[in-house]
C-alpha cells in the first residue's frame, strides 16, 4: 500500500522516473553527431559539449522546476501538475533550438560537406517531454478542449522552430530541402491513397454493418470472411493482387486505360479497402446494436417511420462507435500505404524503401517520421471528433 | 432452440473448423516442402519468366527463418509485456498504469513499417533491427490486454480469495491469471499476427524471411516469386490465427 501523503518524499513517481531517465540519457548518450560527409558515420557529441552556457542554465532551470513538481512537499498537487505541463513547452523548444544552434556553430568551423545529425539524447528529451505532458494531462483530467489546446501549443512551438533557418543546417533538413517538391508530392499522394481507400470502404462498410445488424444469419459468415483479410500480411495481399489485376488490365482495355494494372494505385486501393472493411462493419454493427430498446420504443411510440428511426435515432446514437471504427481504419491505412510503396503506389514509403536501398538514413527518416506524425495527428483529431460526437451529458 | 440442439450445432461447427485447420496445416507443410514440384505450373502460368521458381534459398529455410524471427520477438514481447502489465496492476506500480496504458495505445498508432525503418539507424541492417522493431511493437497489445484482462477480474472474487486466506501470490496465480488468461492470449494473438506481417517487410532491412522471395519478385518484376512468398506467408498467418482462436476458446471459461 502507498504510504500516507504526509510522509512521502516524492509526490509524482511517474514524473520522477521520467526525470531520472532524462538525466541518465544526458549523462550517457550523445545529443548530436558530427560527420565529415554524408557517407562516414558521425562522431558522438554529448549534450554539455553541444550547448552554450545559457542553454545549459535554462535546461538546468527546467530540470529543477520539474524536480520541484515531482516532490510531494513544496507545491499543492494541481499547481505542481500545471507547472510540469507548462515546463514541457520550453523543454521542447530548448531541445530543438539547442540542436539547431549547435549545427550552425559546428558547420561554421567544418568543411562544407560536413553533416550534423540528431542523437539519442535529443530524441529522448523530446520523448520525455511528451510523456510528462501526457501524465500531467491525465492527472489534471482535462477534457477534449484542454487536450486540443495543449496539442496546438506544442505544434506551434515545433512550427516556430522549423519556420526559420534554425534547423536548416541539420542533415535531415538538408535532405528535406533537396527533396522538397518530391516531399510534397508524396505527402499529397499518401493522403490521396488514404482518402481513396476510406471513401469506398465507408460506402461499402456502412451498409454492410447495417445489414449485419438487421440479419443475424449473415453476421458470423461476414465477420469471419473480413477477419481473414485483417490476418493476412499486407504485403502478401498487395502481391497476390498484382497478377489478377494486370491480367484484367490487359483483358479489358478501357480498364487498362483507366490505370488498372498490377502495379501502383489499383492494387493498393483494393487491398486497403479490404483491410478497412472489418473495423467499419464491426463498429457500425456494434454501434447500432448498442442503441437501447427504450430509445427505439420511444421513437416508435412517437410515430416515427423505420427510416426516420434509422436516421434520427439509431445513427446519431451509434455515431461515436462508428467514428471509433473510422479512427482505427484511418490510422491503419496511413501505415499500410507505407507498404504499398513496394508495389509502386508512392507515398512516404517511397522515401523509406529508397533510403533503405541506398543506406541513406536521412531519407529513411524523412519517410518514417512524417508517417508517424501523420498517424498520431489523425488519431488525436479523430479521438476528439469521437468525444464530440457523444450525446451531451455522456462525455 | 433447445440447449441440446445448440450444443450439437456448436460441436458440428467446431469439428468443421478442425477439418479446415487440418487442411490448411497440410497445405502449408506441403507447399513449404514441395514448392519445387510446382515449377511446371509456374512455368505454364508465367511463360515469359526465365526462372519461375525462387531458388536462391529453400522455402523450408525461409519458413524456418520467418518463424524464428516471430518466435524470438514474440517471446521477448510476451515476457516484458506481461511483466509490465503485472507491475502496473499491483499496488507498487499502480501510479504508472495510466501512463503505460496510454503509451501502449499511442504506440500502436505508429505504423509498423515506420518503426522497422527507424530501427535501422539504431541497430544497422539485418536480424537485430528486425527483432528490436518486432519486439517493441509486439509488446504493446500484450501490455494492453494484460492490463485489460486483469481489470476484468471482479472485486468480489478478489475479496473472496483474500477471505479464504490466500496470499497475494496465490491470488495472482490461482485466481487473477486464470481469469485474465483469455484476454491476455487475445493480446498475444494480435501481437503475433502483426509480427508475422512485419517480419515479411523485414527482408527490406536485410532479415531473411518469407518476404525475401516476395520483395525480390517485386523488385525484379518476377510475379512467380511474389506469389510463392505471398502464398506461404498468408497461409502461415491464417494457420497461426486459427491456432490462437482455438487456444483462446480453451480459456473461454477461465481454464
Amino acid at each position: 500500500m502507498t504510504p500516507p501523503e504526509g510522509r512521502r518524499l516524492i509526490g509524482n513517481r511517474v514524473l520522477a522516473t521520467l526525470l531520472v531517465a532524462a538525466v541518465a540519457s544526458v549523462a550517457l548518450l550523445p545529443f548530436a553527431s558530427l560527420s565529415p560527409n554524408r557517407l562516414v558515420s558521425g562522431q558522438p557529441v554529448m549534450l554539455w559539449q553541444a550547448l552554450a552556457g545559457w542553454q545549459l542554465a535554462a535546461l538546468a532551470l527546467i530540470g529543477i522546476l520539474l524536480l520541484v513538481a515531482a516532490l510531494a512537499g513544496p507545491l499543492p498537487r494541481r499547481i505542481a501538475l500545471w507547472l510540469s505541463l507548462g515546463a514541457t513547452l520550453p523543454l521542447l523548444a530548448l531541445d530543438l533550438q539547442a540542436l539547431g544552434a549547435y549545427a550552425h556553430r559546428a558547420l561554421d568551423e567544418a568543411s562544407p560537406a560536413a553533416r550534423v545529425s540528431q542523437g539519442a539524447t535529443f530524441w529522448i528529451l523530446l520523448f520525455v517531454s511528451a510523456l510528462i505532458a501526457i501524465d500531467a494531462l491525465q492527472r489534471l483530467r482535462l477534457g477534449p478542449a484542454g487536450r486540443a489546446l495543449y496539442g496546438v501549443a506544442a505544434l506551434a512551438v515545433i512550427g516556430v522552430c522549423f519556420s526559420g533557418e534554425l534547423l536548416s543546417p541539420l542533415s535531415i533538413m538538408r535532405e528535406f530541402a533537396n527533396q522538397r517538391d518530391n516531399f510534397i508530392d508524396q505527402l499529397v499522394r499518401h493522403l490521396l491513397l488514404v482518402a481513396g481507400a476510406l471513401l469506398p470502404a465507408l460506402l461499402i462498410g456502412l451498409p454492410l454493418g447495417l445489414l449485419a445488424n438487421r440479419r443475424a444469419r449473415l453476421r458470423n459468415g461476414l465477420f469471419s470472411v473480413l477477419n481473414v483479410f485483417q490476418t493476412l500480411p499486407s504485403i502478401a495481399v498487395f502481391g497476390l493482387l498484382i497478377a489478377p489485376l494486370s491480367a484484367l488490365g490487359r483483358a479489358v482495355p478501357w480498364l487498362g486505360e483507366l490505370g488498372v494494372s498490377g502495379i501502383g494505385v489499383a492494387p493498393a486501393i483494393i487491398a486497403l479497402v479490404l483491410y478497412s472493411l472489418l473495423p467499419i462493419v464491426r463498429n457500425t454493427y456494434s454501434g447500432l446494436a448498442g442503441v437501447s430498446t427504450g430509445a427505439l420504443e420511444a421513437a416508435r411510440g412517437m410515430g416515427m417511420t423505420p427510416r426516420q428511426i434509422l436516421w434520427r435515432v439509431e445513427i446519431p446514437l451509434a455515431l461515436p462507435v462508428i467514428l471509433s471504427g473510422l479512427r482505427i481504419v484511418t490510422v491503419q491505412a496511413i501505415g499500410l500505404v507505407v507498404v504499398a510503396a513496394l508495389i509502386g503506389a508512392g507515398g512516404f514509403g517511397a522515401f523509406i524503401f529508397q533510403g533503405l536501398g541506398q543506406y541513406a538514413i536521412d531519407l529513411v527518416l524523412l519517410g518514417a517520421i512524417p508517417t508517424i506524425v501523420l498517424a498520431v495527428i489523425a488519431d488525436f483529431a479523430l479521438q476528439i471528433l469521437v468525444s464530440l460526437s457523444r450525446p451531451s451529458g455522456t462525455r | 432452440m433447445s440447449g441440446a440442439a445448440r450444443s450439437a450445432r456448436q460441436l458440428r461447427a467446431a469439428s468443421a473448423g478442425n477439418g479446415v485447420l487440418l487442411i490448411l496445416i497440410a497445405l502449408l507443410i506441403a507447399l513449404t516442402l514441395g514448392m519445387a514440384q510446382l515449377e511446371p505450373l509456374f512455368r505454364a502460368l508465367f511463360p515469359d519468366l526465365g526462372n519461375p521458381l525462387y531458388a536462391r534459398d529453400s522455402f523450408l529455410n525461409l519458413m524456418l527463418a520467418h518463424i524464428g524471427l516471430v518466435l524470438v520477438s514474440s517471446l521477448i514481447s510476451v515476457t516484458i509485456g506481461i511483466a509490465a502489465g503485472l507491475f502496473v496492476t499491483r499496488p507498487v506500480g499502480r501510479e504508472f498504469e495510466p501512463m503505460v496504458s496510454s503509451l501502449a495505445a499511442i504506440g500502436q498508432t505508429f505504423p509498423p513499417a515506420a518503426v522497422l525503418a527507424i530501427a535501422v539507424p539504431l541497430a544497422g541492417f539485418g536480424f537485430t533491427p528486425t527483432i528490436i522493431a518486432l519486439s517493441l511493437y509486439g509488446l504493446l497489445p500484450v501490455i494492453q490486454n494484460t492490463i485489460a484482462g486483469l481489470g476484468t477480474v471482479p472485486q468480489t472474487t478478489l475479496e473472496a480469495a483474500r477471505g479464504n486466506g490466500m496470499s497475494r501470490w496465490q491470488i495472482l496465480r490461482r485466481v487473477e491469471l486464470p481469469l485474465a488468461m483469455r484476454v491476455i492470449i487475445a493480446g498475444i494473438r494480435v501481437s503475433v499476427i502483426i509480427n508475422i506481417g512485419t517480419a515479411t517487410i523485414g527482408s527490406t532491412v536485410g532479415a531473411k524471411s518469407l518476404g525475401t522471395p516476395l520483395i525480390a519478385g517485386l523488385v525484379g518484376n518476377n510475379l512467380a516469386y511474389v506469389i510463392q512468398g505471398a502464398l506461404l506467408v498468408g497461409l502461415l498467418a491464417i494457420v497461426t490465427d486459427l491456432l490462437f482462436e482455438r487456444l483462446e476458446r480453451r480459456y473461454a471459461f477461465g481454464g
